[in-house]
């Protein structure tokens, strides 16, 4: 069975998400779709999965020319799909989540949970998956939780199975593990289509590889050709993949952390005894898979988390059990995680959103008003300090692409007092350029002297930028290792195997 | 964990253990001033009906202060029993309820000393009061589980009544009001899935315009038709109580549960119907699952906003049906705003209930219990101001929310619009 | 100018197409109409005559009455000044309202809220003896601080237990009723001699001075609100606490996340909100009513809700809107006395003009419009949010 799109254009206002798109993917290869982030290819997944309908294009399953509506008719056409952001719900059980849909009824109208059982275990033996159709799926870690929308798509006889960013929760380890799967599947005669900004990951597993950039197919290669050449074509221009940075200069002991332990409200520990000290002038980078505690440690840095218990202090001054005001005014610049959510108020403008810490202080307020015109000179001032592209500071911040965003994150959190810099996921969804932007930025702080602790779930970035390496799995400090620790050692540590 | 020192507890556990001192503060409360207290204690007598007759078959007649003692020394034990299961990490819901009638009786006989308390009246009577919650909480199940907030439910009560109070009138006919009740409800219910699917807007905003709305409409015409030309408009008499062979007779509870009007039989359908199904069948699966996680329903095919209009229109129709038991059920004619914001009281109780049929349904009765409870002291006299009882519920309903009895949470999509492709979440 | 124009455009063809649906009730649901069925003709000339008298009335009784005018221009505005008397309260429970929706927060608590300041203004209005001016301020003070507290508790225990705003206040407005009904029954508050629930009168000391003479309800409550609106207006676009209420209000968690008090934030504006609800409830007893009743709260907190959402929660826009429904409010009596139209028209016309404001696409299609602004949407989030 083969999968051909032609001419797939989408538009959302101004912007053209994609731009006459054709892509043909034949039963038995695993066709990659290789860009960087923002390039389109998850909207491109998305119309083919009938998520969003395209303003022009046909899409066409075994040479028939299909009309794909909605996930009904795509799945009916034998097109599967593992999400990025996976398509569970939380306090279903696993058996539930995968009947949803395609509900089989018996006696008077009451579900069969049955049949589903016993299929989750058939598939689940064949490919050593490991999953209780009976378990909640809030309660399964990501890897799992990943492996059961594996199973749905296998159980209804997926042919083309389209995988969007698989790996991006993993180990490499578990990554490697999938690409074998995904071989399997190919061998079986399952077309699959891999979405992914990993180089090293498509020349393993790609048998084909698109590249898109912009919204636009920029050309095809074959999983021989070098990660440069990958690079270059996928940012359209050539990129150096390594950060450059010279050895630390270490000062004292900036942030220091002794046997904290962060609860959620039900009393859960999601961060267990964790200790560990950061110096001026060095980058502790925390390595795991998303959702092992990273978030957690990090809010519980600034004042963010409300259960928690040992000490923090930076500079020897406590920090532990302090406001998240007192803890940004002590020194620290806060990257959250998520920019819409945490990081920007959207409606607010973006001179209003440099000043959302420090809206209450001189020269911003004279204690009961806010000065209009401090706050816009400091607009213009911070905007082109940061190269921040907008129109003017007085447009909402939700008129910015996500790279300004963090840009405007980066201005503000950057323009206090820093004595220690804690990035949650700082590259997170953001373009090349962006990318680079944040790095050097960090590494100047470092270099500047600063104390950085960063989170990451990519390993590149954590490789590229740590001095030293945290690795966090399940709420635990499982090691803290040098810089030039091997892949596969920190693929185990943060697999929880200890060495 | 077993030791009672609160430090070593998670939240749950904590909120766990403040409602234990809660129920313990309360046993020695009822101990105290109902008990102990009172100087002399005068008989209360309790009347029970025992068979489908209206006479007086029993009575139990008992010194207050014994009966004082009796109640709070239960509750007292049910405490004990609680506090016990807590140590072993179980909790049952039966013994909170049991405490709960306790503590009631406890306060009842010491309210009713030298009183007559017509026992399985004010039971039927609680009921009868529950009536219209319970409908109301169901219509917020169905709607909210799904997603959609409804605190259009007063209106959909009140458009229910008034409708089939004037067709009942119009065409001296009550099957015909009670046919067409839920049409009025899922018409209202219709306004505002159009409003709040279609157009996204603010769903509490939404269900507060339409209930003005209603208001407005049903005051309106009841001043310009139904008090001019009273006889054409607005003469229905109610539904005569059915008794149900056998099942009537049974003491007490027959007269309470099986000796009703018909809409109080829907009642009992429409429930038991929301419990099997939002839980066993394919569109329980689905309502819950647009309601927790609705980008995830349309990856798996299900048309999200579809499914949502279906249920908040079931939803108001089945909020019409039960504003038809405020005439046709109860009184016949309609009278202006004769819900009395029953509605908002039937959205405590779906909180109340933690969004679950049956919680909903046990807070609804609690609710109709305390209501008719005020209703027969301030008839019978005692010493606490009917304002305070009348109070009850809604104070109940903000102990609640503020997690005195564990965390109350909503689904998790309940009062974001989805739209397609762009994923709420 | 123009943009003015653009703004009030949605707002006033809402209200057009809510007058022409209500005319279409108000006609066709009088049986003098109905009889003429068989004759279209003279049905539709009957509809409009009915209709016409109906808004005729109202505009009698809510601007300008020629009845009146024998004794000059300024007689036949009584009903302007009625007009006022009716929106003052509305005006500051309406900001109350706003000032809420711009933190993020849904007050339906508002009728509470002006119930409780209403009681605390009487209390003090009938009980003390103090000088004058000094006799108003304090009546004032004590609801400020009654409501404020009243409001404020909503607050914190969101703010300390995540408990909706929207139960609590629905519940807090049966129990400021209910304790109100007590209160009245007690010796404290009862007027002596009397059996139904009402209060003595406030003292002369305490009233607020009338401005057109003892035959004009109209009083200084109308500057004490206005007053209030430009206050609310500097609060939220000047000051540094509104700036707080901003961002908390559009994004809670990058506030916190920026080390704004989430917890802090939501208490203070439920104080400053309850405390606007209850300076209206003090500026009606004072002004108009002068003695408490259970009746005192009428619907000022509910139409409140109304005339912040027409006014966009802005301050000017509550106060056009407060004017607006203050009008109707009036007129409908008016209307309800002369012609057999019930004053719950009203209602049904506050309802319709909100409902076609937030889908403004009923509006846009009724007059094939294509750029209308919409203004800021009041945003929508659930019970978890």
């Amino acid at each position: 069975m083969s999968l051909e799109l032609r001419g797939i254009t989408k538009r959302f206002g101004a912007l053209t998400a994609n731009d006459a798109i054709d892509l043909k993917v034949e039963s038995g290869e695993i066709h990659a779709i290789l860009g960087e982030n923002g390039a389109g290819k998850s909207t491109l997944m998305n119309i083919v999965y009938g998520l969003l309908a395209p303003d022009e294009g046909t899409i066409s399953v075994d040479n028939k020319v299909l009309k794909i509506e909605s996930p009904l008719d795509a799945l009916a056409a034998g097109i599967g799909m593992v999400h990025q952001h996976f398509m569970l719900i939380p306090v279903f059980t696993v058996a539930e989540n995968i009947v949803l849909g395609h509900e089989k009824v018996k006696g008077p109208g009451f579900l069969d949970l049955e049949r589903a059982r016993r299929e989750i275990l058939r598939v689940s033996a064949e490919f050593n998956f490991d999953v209780d159709p009976d378990a909640l799926v809030e309660d399964l870690p990501v890897g799992i939780q990943q492996r059961v929308e594996i199973i749905r798509a296998l159980i209804y006889d997926a042919k083309v199975l389209i995988l969007d960013e698989p790996t991006a929760v993993l180990t490499p380890q578990e990554t490697d593990e999938l690409l074998r799967n995904m071989k399997k599947l190919r061998d079986q005669g399952t077309a699959i289509v891999f979405i992914t900004h990993k180089l090293r990951e498509v020349r393993e597993a790609a048998d084909k590889i698109t590249i898109i950039r912009r919204g636009k197919v920029v050309g095809t290669a074959s999983p021989t050709a070098s990660q440069e050449e990958l690079a270059s074509l996928m940012v359209g221009r050539p990129v150096s993949l390594d950060v450059e940075k010279n050895a630390p200069k270490l000062g004292g002991i900036a942030l220091d952390v002794r046997n904290l332990t962060v609860r959620d409200y039900t009393g859960r520990a999601l961060v267990k005894n964790v200790s560990f000290s950061i110096s001026d002038g060095e980058i502790l980078a925390v390595a795991g898979v998303q959702g092992n505690g990273q978030s957690e440690l990090a809010e519980a840095i600034v004042g963010l988390q409300e259960h928690i218990e040992g000490e923090i202090t930076l500079d020897g001054k406590n920090l532990a059990g302090v406001s998240v005001r007192k803890a940004l005014h002590s020194g620290i610049a806060f990257i959250p995680e998520s920019r819409e959510e945490d990081g920007l108020i959207s409606s607010f403008s973006i001179e209003e959103n440099l000043i959302l810490d420090l809206h209450d202080l001189p020269p911003f307020s004279n204690g009961s008003a806010i000065s209009q015109v401090a706050v816009a000179e400091n607009g213009v001032k911070r905007v082109a300090e940061f190269d921040i592209r907008a129109l003017s500071p007085k447009d909402p911040a939700s008129s910015l692409s996500g790279g300004n965003k963090q840009k405007v994150v980066l201005a503000r959190e950057l323009s206090r007092p820093v004595r220690l810099v804690v990035a949650s996921q700082p590259t997170r969804g953001l373009d090349v350029g962006s990318i680079e932007f944040v790095h050097e930025r960090i590494i100047a702080e470092r270099d500047s002297g600063r104390a950085v602790l960063l989170f990451s779930t990519e390993l590149d970035e954590v490789v590229g930028l740590a001095d030293r390496i945290a690795v966090m799995y399940r709420g635990e400090f499982i090691a803290i290792v040098p810089a030039d620790t091997s892949r596969e050692e920190l693929g185990l540590l943060m697999a929880g195997v200890k060495r | 964990m077993s030791s009672f020192n609160p430090k070593n507890m998670s939240a749950p556990e904590r909120r766990k253990f403040r409602g234990l001192i809660t129920m313990l503060v309360l046993s020695l409360f009822a101990l105290i001033a109902f008990a102990y207290m009172p100087k002399e204690g005068a008989p209360v007598t309790y009347g029970f009906v025992l068979g489908g007759e209206w006479v007086l078959l029993k009575e139990w007649i008992i010194n207050s202060k014994t009966a004082s003692t009796l109640f709070a020394i239960l509750a007292l034990v049910t405490t004990f029993l609680a506090i016990f299961l807590f140590k072993i990490k179980r909790s049952s819901r039966i013994v909170s309820f049991i405490f709960g009638a306790s503590f009631l009786m406890s306060f009842l006989s010491w309210a009713a000393s030298g009183k007559f308390v017509p026992f399985t009246g004010l039971l039927q009577g609680a009921l009868l009061l529950s009536v219209p919650l319970i409908f109301g909480a169901m219509a917020g199940v169905i709607s909210e589980r799904s997603g959609v907030i409804n605190i259009a439910i007063e209106g959909q009560l009140l458009a229910g009544a008034f409708v089939s109070g004037v067709l009942a009138s119009l065409f001296a006919n009550n099957w015909i009001g009670l046919f067409f009740a839920p049409f009025a409800g899922a018409l209202i219910a219709l306004l505002l899935a159009v409003f709040a699917i279609k157009y996204g807007i603010d769903q509490v905003i939404l269900g507060f315009v339409l209930n003005v709305l209603v208001i407005g409409l049903t005051n309106f015409f009841y001043k310009k038709l139904l008090i001019p030309y009273q006889s054409e408009w607005n003469s229905a008499v109610a539904f005569v109580p059915i008794e149900i062979p056998l099942l009537s007779k049974i003491p007490v509870i027959g007269p309470i549960f099986f000796a009703q009007s018909i809409i109080v039989y829907l009642m009992y359908i429409v429930v038991t119907l929301i419990h099997i199904t939002l839980f066993k069948s394919k569109w329980g699966l689905r309502t819950r699952a647009v309601g927790e996680h609705p980008t995830a329903a349309e990856s798996v095919g299900i048309n999200v906003n579809r499914l949502r209009f279906k249920n908040v229109i079931l939803a108001g129709a089945i909020a019409g049906l039960g504003g038809a038991f405020f005439t046709l059920g109860a009184v016949g004619s309609f009278s202006k705003e004769m819900t009395a914001g029953k509605g908002f009281i039937a959205l405590a109780a779906l909180i109340f209930g933690r969004w679950s049929p049956m919680g909903a349904v046990a807070a609804a009765l609690i609710f109709g219990f305390a209501d008719n409870l005020q209703g027969l002291l301030t008839i019978i006299g005692t010493p606490i101001p009917s304002e305070f009882m009348l109070m009850a519920p809604y104070i109940a309903t903000i102990i609640a929310v503020s997690g005195f009895i564990g965390k109350v949470r909503a689904p998790a999509a309940d009062g974001i619009p989805y739209k397609r492709g762009g994923g709420s979440r | 100018m123009r943009k003015i124009l653009q703004k009030i455009k949605l707002p006033i063809l809402a209200l057009v197409v809510a007058l022409f649906v209500s005319g279409l009730l108000i006609a066709f649901s009088d049986p003098k109409v109905l009889a003429l069925k068989g004759d279209p003709l003279s049905m539709i000339a009957k509809a409009l005559s009915i209709a016409g008298s109906a808004y005729w009335a109202l505009f009698r009784g809510s601007i300008y009455d020629p009845q009146l005018a024998d004794t000059g221009f300024f007689g036949g505005l009584y009903p302007l000044s009625e007009t006022i008397v009716v929106s003052t309260p509305l005006i500051l429970t309406g900001l109350a309202v706003a000032l809420a929706f711009k933190a993020g927060l849904f007050n339906i608590g508002a009728q509470g809220q002006f119930i409780v300041g209403a009681i605390g203004a009487s209390y003090v209005g009938f009980t003390f003896e103090l000088p004058i001016v000094l006799h108003a301020l304090a009546a004032i003070v004590a609801a400020i601080v009654c409501a404020g507290l009243y409001g404020g508790f909503v607050g914190l225990l969101k703010a300390r237990t995540g408990a909706h705003e929207v139960i609590v206040t629905i519940m807090l407005n049966y129990v400021a009723s209910y304790f109100l009904l007590w209160l009245l029954s007690t010796k404290a508050f009862l007027r002596e001699g009397r059996m139904d629930p009402i209060a003595p009168e406030v003292l002369e000391s305490s009233r607020l001075p009338r401005l057109a003479g003892q035959d004009y309800r109209l009083h200084a409550g109308i500057f004490i609100a206005l007053l209030a609106a430009a206050a609310v207006w500097w609060l939220l676009n000047r000051s540094t606490l509104g700036f707080k209420f901003r961002a908390v209000g559009a994004n809670a968690k990058a506030s916190r996340t920026a080390g704004i008090s989430v917890a802090k934030s939501t208490t203070f504006v439920m104080v400053i909100s309850g405390a606007l609800a209850g300076l209206g409830g003090a500026v009606h007893i004072l002004g108009a009513d002068h003695a408490l009743t259970n009746e005192v709260g009428g619907s000022f907190g509910f139409d409140a809700i109304t005339v912040a959402l027409l006014g966009r929660a802005t301050p000017l826009g509550t106060v056009l809107a407060a004017l607006l429904f203050g009008a109707l409010r009036a007129g409908g009596l008016t209307m309800q006395a002369t012609t057999e139209t019930p004053l719950d028209i009203v209602l049904i016309i506050q309802a319709l003009v909100v409902l076609f404001i937030a889908a403004p696409a009923v509006i846009k299609a009724i007059f094939r419009l294509k750029n209308v602004e919409e203004g800021q949407a009041i945003g929508s989030k659930g019970w978890n949010g």
